[in-house]
């Protein structure tokens, strides 16, 4: 098995890192061609969505992905990885993939000084170590998006079909219960 | 206070932290430009900058100035917030610590210690640890960057030489950095006393350089980018990313040299496509050579 992680911006080293010590090997996309290499994964990072969305389209790299995601490749999605797969963002005009129906708000936690750390339930897992910085929120999803963890009244983890969408960030955990969860997806 | 509520807030001051350096990895592989007014953080955030830092004069016009250089205007922050939804930095003067009193109270992202601005202290940097927003501070050595960390950076930058287009120093300041890690690597456990006692930093900080074989936060490129070549050039030595300050907004067409050089940073070893982002650009920033002027601001804040 081989993981593709989109590598144009953002904390891509950290899933890279961990998959590897679960033995599994990773290639980085950084460009159109990477994307002729086989893999049968794809992870989308956190960063910034609005500079990956764009060095998307500008590297040629949109239809090759979505086509994949649209065909069954299994994804995982992590805060601006989130935002990217989203059909719907309630506070902005842009929207990219548009593979998981659900609508998530951006920066939803506010700035900076709304970044926070919880221990939550992750269905499936028990409770996981949640980092979200400057994280969105998922607001509302369409039926079969399956809810695997909230904070409160807000839902921060999602599955539809082989898509896993998350607001917060695994890879800066030493937990890696959630990759094992995709790697078997 | 009694024992309890002091570890209590120990712990919550390093939970802080933590994510305070997450923010850092998030904007890893990135372009974080210098803005002076809502107009043009939006030209930076439509061309793909990860971050903006907003501050009144960008550090060429602020070296042809001279006189003293302050925080910017919190009104003028303020509207480069409402403007873009990526994260905004700001500058505070060096050991100015009410300045960064004020930028925590306005919510900025991140906070600039910067040697670009006049220094507020000949002798004490801010001590960063009684702050829950992050800060980024410049070092030219690996000796400042762990003491900038031991006060509480969250992400450590080259210094370069800021407002020069010149990228010598920042070149010089990453190479001097990583030949030091490298060096404090190989070192025998035994050795590492001494090593502490010689760049005048905690112990337990280069056990960490020792053992990782990096700094423990993000650390970015700054001072003199100006072109796609010279960003991909501190990305090949090592850089997490890219501070762009005059190179941008002192140049011929920014949107286009913008993005180049945003693509740039993404793409650091494909030289042909280097090579397609470098063509027609336009002007870039002049530049002055650091020969030629006569304030280092490098040595600024040591």
């Amino acid at each position: 098995m081989k993981v593709g992680v989109l590598a144009v911006q953002g904390a891509f080293i950290e899933h890279e890192n961990i998959l590897n010590k679960l033995g599994i090997s990773t290639i980085e996309l950084r460009k159109k061609s990477d994307l002729d290499m086989d893999f049968d994964r794809l992870i989308l990072p956190g960063g910034e969505s609005t500079v990956q969305g764009k060095l998307l389209g500008d590297l040629d790299m949109f239809n090759g992905l979505k086509e994949r995601i649209m065909s069954g490749m299994p994804v995982l999605a992590t805060c601006a990885g989130l935002i990217l797969l989203a059909e719907n963002i309630v506070n902005d005009s842009r929207s990219w993939f548009k593979t998981l129906p659900v609508s998530v708000v951006r920066n939803a936690y506010g700035r900076q000084l709304g970044s926070f750390h919880y221990d939550g339930i992750m269905e499936g897992i028990g409770i996981f170590p949640m980092e979200f910085i400057r994280a969105p929120y998922i607001e509302s999803v369409a039926d079969g998006v399956e809810i695997l963890a909230h904070v409160d009244d807000k839902i921060t983890a999602v599955k539809y079909k082989k898509q896993l969408g998350l607001s917060f960030h695994p890879e800066l955990s030493d937990n890696y219960n959630i990759h094992k969860m995709f790697l078997e997806m | 206070m009694n024992d309890a509520e002091n570890k209590k807030d120990i712990e919550q001051y390093n939970k802080q932290y933590a994510l305070n350096k997450e923010l850092a990895q998030m904007l890893k592989g990135g372009v974080i430009m210098d803005v002076t007014t809502p107009e043009q953080a939006k030209i930076a955030e439509e061309a793909g900058a990860c971050a903006v830092m907003a501050l009144e004069r960008i550090p060429a016009d602020i070296r042809a100035a001279g006189g003293v250089s302050r925080m910017s205007d919190p009104a003028m922050i303020n509207g480069i917030q409402d403007a873009v939804s990526i994260p905004v930095m700001a500058k505070c003067r060096i050991g100015h610590f009410v300045e960064a009193q004020v930028l925590e109270a306005i919510e900025i992202d991140y906070i600039d210690e910067s040697e670009v601005l006049s220094p507020a202290d000949d002798i004490y940097h801010i001590d960063k640890t009684q702050f829950k927003v992050p800060f980024v501070c410049g070092a030219k050595n690996l000796g400042e960057a762990l003491r900038r960390i031991n006060e509480g950076a969250s992400m450590i930058r080259t210094k370069g030489e800021p407002g020069t287009g010149d990228i010598v120093q920042a070149v010089s300041h990453m190479r001097m950095m990583n030949s030091a890690i490298a060096k404090i690597t190989s070192m025998r456990t035994d050795e590492l006393f001494n090593e502490a006692k010689e760049l005048q930093v905690p112990y337990e900080l280069i056990c960490y350089v020792h053992d990782n074989g990096s700094l423990p936060v993000v650390n970015f490129a700054a001072g003199g980018v100006a072109t796609p070549a010279d960003a991909a050039l501190m990305m090949q030595l090592g850089a997490d990313g890219v501070f762009v300050g005059s190179g941008i907004f002192k140049s011929g067409n920014p949107s286009k040299r913008a993005e180049a050089i945003v693509k740039a940073v993404t793409n650091y070893n494909d030289a042909e496509m280097i090579a397609n982002l470098s063509k027609n650009l336009g002007e870039a920033m002049v530049g002055i050579n650091k020969d030629e002027i006569t304030l280092l601001m490098a040595e600024r804040g040591i």
